[in-house]
């Protein structure tokens, strides 16, 4: 506890907003990769940087390394400034740093090697993931450690996102990560069957409700209101917004698993709760977008508020699309396609990665002494170049989902399939090839970013603000 | 008592419990400590946008 610091920690909240930026382009380059090897089958060098031990490279660089760069960052920088408080931890807040670069950069080794548990989201070994609980723990005790010693008497609403976000995923981590280790590099799952299935999506799930939600909604109740100079449209509905979002979230998993060995009775409660769950998710979005009622006229010419809004259109967009395919009819067509890619791309392009790139551009001057960004143009060539990406990514891999759907499920008079796989995969090449357009597009939005931000650093001053004392509220 | 009883509970209590949180987020009372929490990101400030604190909490 160090009361006689009067600088905020913005060191730390450095590090993490330059690595996001930097994890963000190796991520999605690696998207692109494998987006190309299945338009060019060429393109798969080896074993090592095969498609099959690519995507979970992709999939884990922009899920922990960008978001999860993102996400400290972010979180660092709110909660002490909503607490009025440095940030308290000592010597745990640079492991945190550290410890989760190390994570990424053995994440970046093992898995082109082949060395993964084979559980989507959560492929790392069991000596990686008792290095993720020790980051996650300090990342706990200095979030919470933050909040109890803060100056002011509410704990904002940014901060209760974020907190639920640390524990849920440490608790999500505990349990599907339990494994009997065979060797350094090997574990089988301390879970069988149907159990084990049920425990990995109760994990999947739950890491886009609490690690891809939770986490960015935080964001979004601190940047949005900042970015448009008032206070949240209504403070009641963010209350609402996160409890229901608590209650329900834990019980969707079993959508991941309509029409499996997945007793019929679960698969039906996971439905119910997947469609239980627009109703928070849309309180969520309207409350973000409506923060912005009678201030619209800022949205013309602030390119971070452009990124802020849009990926809160693209969150109310796909988690309409969410509760609607976890119907088992409309499931029995859209699993296994394509249509499950575009939806989690709608997801992680147009929300989760433009509500970071939008908070990341408001911190970066801020962090480097400067008072905006080095070209604010090039923000908006950003913002049209990611939104045309991800439309383009998004509207290929409907299409082609639909397609394999309904060419899969069709059958003959006789009760034979009329088209054979490979006639699906025929169809779906030139959607596939826009899709590469789509990805590449994305990355290029991601280079520019980089540009920007080290012309912004360059000769910048790395000083720690001072803690400003709370100013008291006469209502 | 079987175990699933308890269950049934337990998903009641929950239920009970959001439905109890609402009704607190919309009571009254909680009004001028919400007006004060939504201000939080305002309140001195790196930034000289603390202009919204007359705003009027929903």
């Amino acid at each position: 506890m160090s009361g006689t610091q009067t600088t905020y920690n913005d060191k730390v909240v450095r590090q993490f907003a330059v690595m996001t930026v930097i994890w963000g382009i190796v991520g999605m380059l690696v998207g692109v990769i494998i987006a190309a090897q299945l338009v060019w089958p060429e393109l798969n060098i080896g074993p090592w940087l095969h498609f099959g031990r690519l995507r979970p490279l992709h999939t884990n660089a922009v899920i922990f390394a960008f978001g999860g760069c993102a996400l400290f960052a972010t979180s660092y920088w709110i909660v002490q400034r909503t607490c009025h408080t440095r940030l308290w931890g000592g010597p745990l807040i640079p492991f945190t740093f550290w410890g989760w670069q190390l994570v990424i950069v053995l994440a970046a080794i093992t898995l082109p090697l082949g060395i993964t548990s084979g559980k989507e989201y959560a492929e790392l070994e069991w000596p990686i993931d008792i290095l993720i609980t020790l980051v996650w723990v300090s990342y706990a005790v200095v979030f919470i450690g933050t909040m109890a010693v803060r100056k002011v008497s509410h704990i904002y609403v940014a901060n209760w996102f974020f907190a639920a976000f640390i524990l849920a995923v440490a608790l999500l981590h505990l349990g599907n990560s339990a494994a009997l280790p065979v060797s350094l590099t090997k574990s089988y799952s301390a879970y069988a069957g149907v159990q084990d299935a049920m425990i990995q999506w109760w994990y999947g799930h739950n890491a886009v409700g609490f690690f891809l939600t939770a986490g960015f909604l935080g964001m979004m109740y601190y940047f949005v209101p900042k970015q448009a100079g008032r206070p949240v449209y209504s403070y009641r509905l963010s209350v609402v917004h996160f409890w229901a979002l608590i209650f329900t979230y834990m019980w969707a998993g079993p959508h991941h698993l309509h029409y499996t060995a997945l007793p019929d009775w679960t698969q039906s409660v996971g439905m119910v709760f997947s469609l239980i769950l627009l109703a928070p998710s849309w309180g969520g979005m309207i409350n973000g977008i409506m923060t912005l009622s009678g201030a619209w006229n800022k949205l013309r010419d602030d390119p971070i508020l452009k990124f802020l809004i849009t990926s809160l259109s693209f969150y109310g967009m796909s988690t309409f699309e969410g509760p609607m395919m976890s119907i088992k009819t409309v499931n029995a067509l859209s699993h296994y396609t394509d249509w499950t890619v575009g939806h989690v791309h709608s997801g992680a392009l147009g929300w989760v990665a433009m509500v970071s790139i939008g908070s990341i551009y408001y911190l970066l001057p801020r962090l480097f002494g400067k008072s905006e960004m080095y070209s604010t143009k090039l923000v908006t060539t950003h913002f049209w170049i990611a939104t045309i990406g991800t439309v383009l990514y998004i509207a290929s891999m409907w299409i082609a989902g639909v397609m394999q759907g309904l060419m899969w499920r069709a059958v003959n008079a006789d009760g034979t399939l009329a088209y054979s796989f490979v006639e699906a995969v025929k169809g779906s090449y030139p959607f596939w090839a826009i899709r590469v357009l789509g990805g590449v597009l994305f990355l290029t939005g991601m280079l520019i970013m980089a540009y920007n931000m080290f012309k912004t650093m360059a000769g910048g001053k790395t000083q720690d603000a001072p803690v400003i004392a709370p100013v008291a509220h006469h209502a | 008592m079987d175990i699933n009883d308890l269950r049934s509970i337990v998903t009641v209590a929950g239920l009970l419990c959001f439905l109890a949180i609402v009704a607190w987020a919309y009571g009254r009372g909680s009004q001028k400590g919400f007006e004060e929490a939504a201000n939080l990101p305002f309140s001195g400030d790196d930034d000289q946008d603390a202009a919204s604190h007359t705003s009027h909490p929903r």
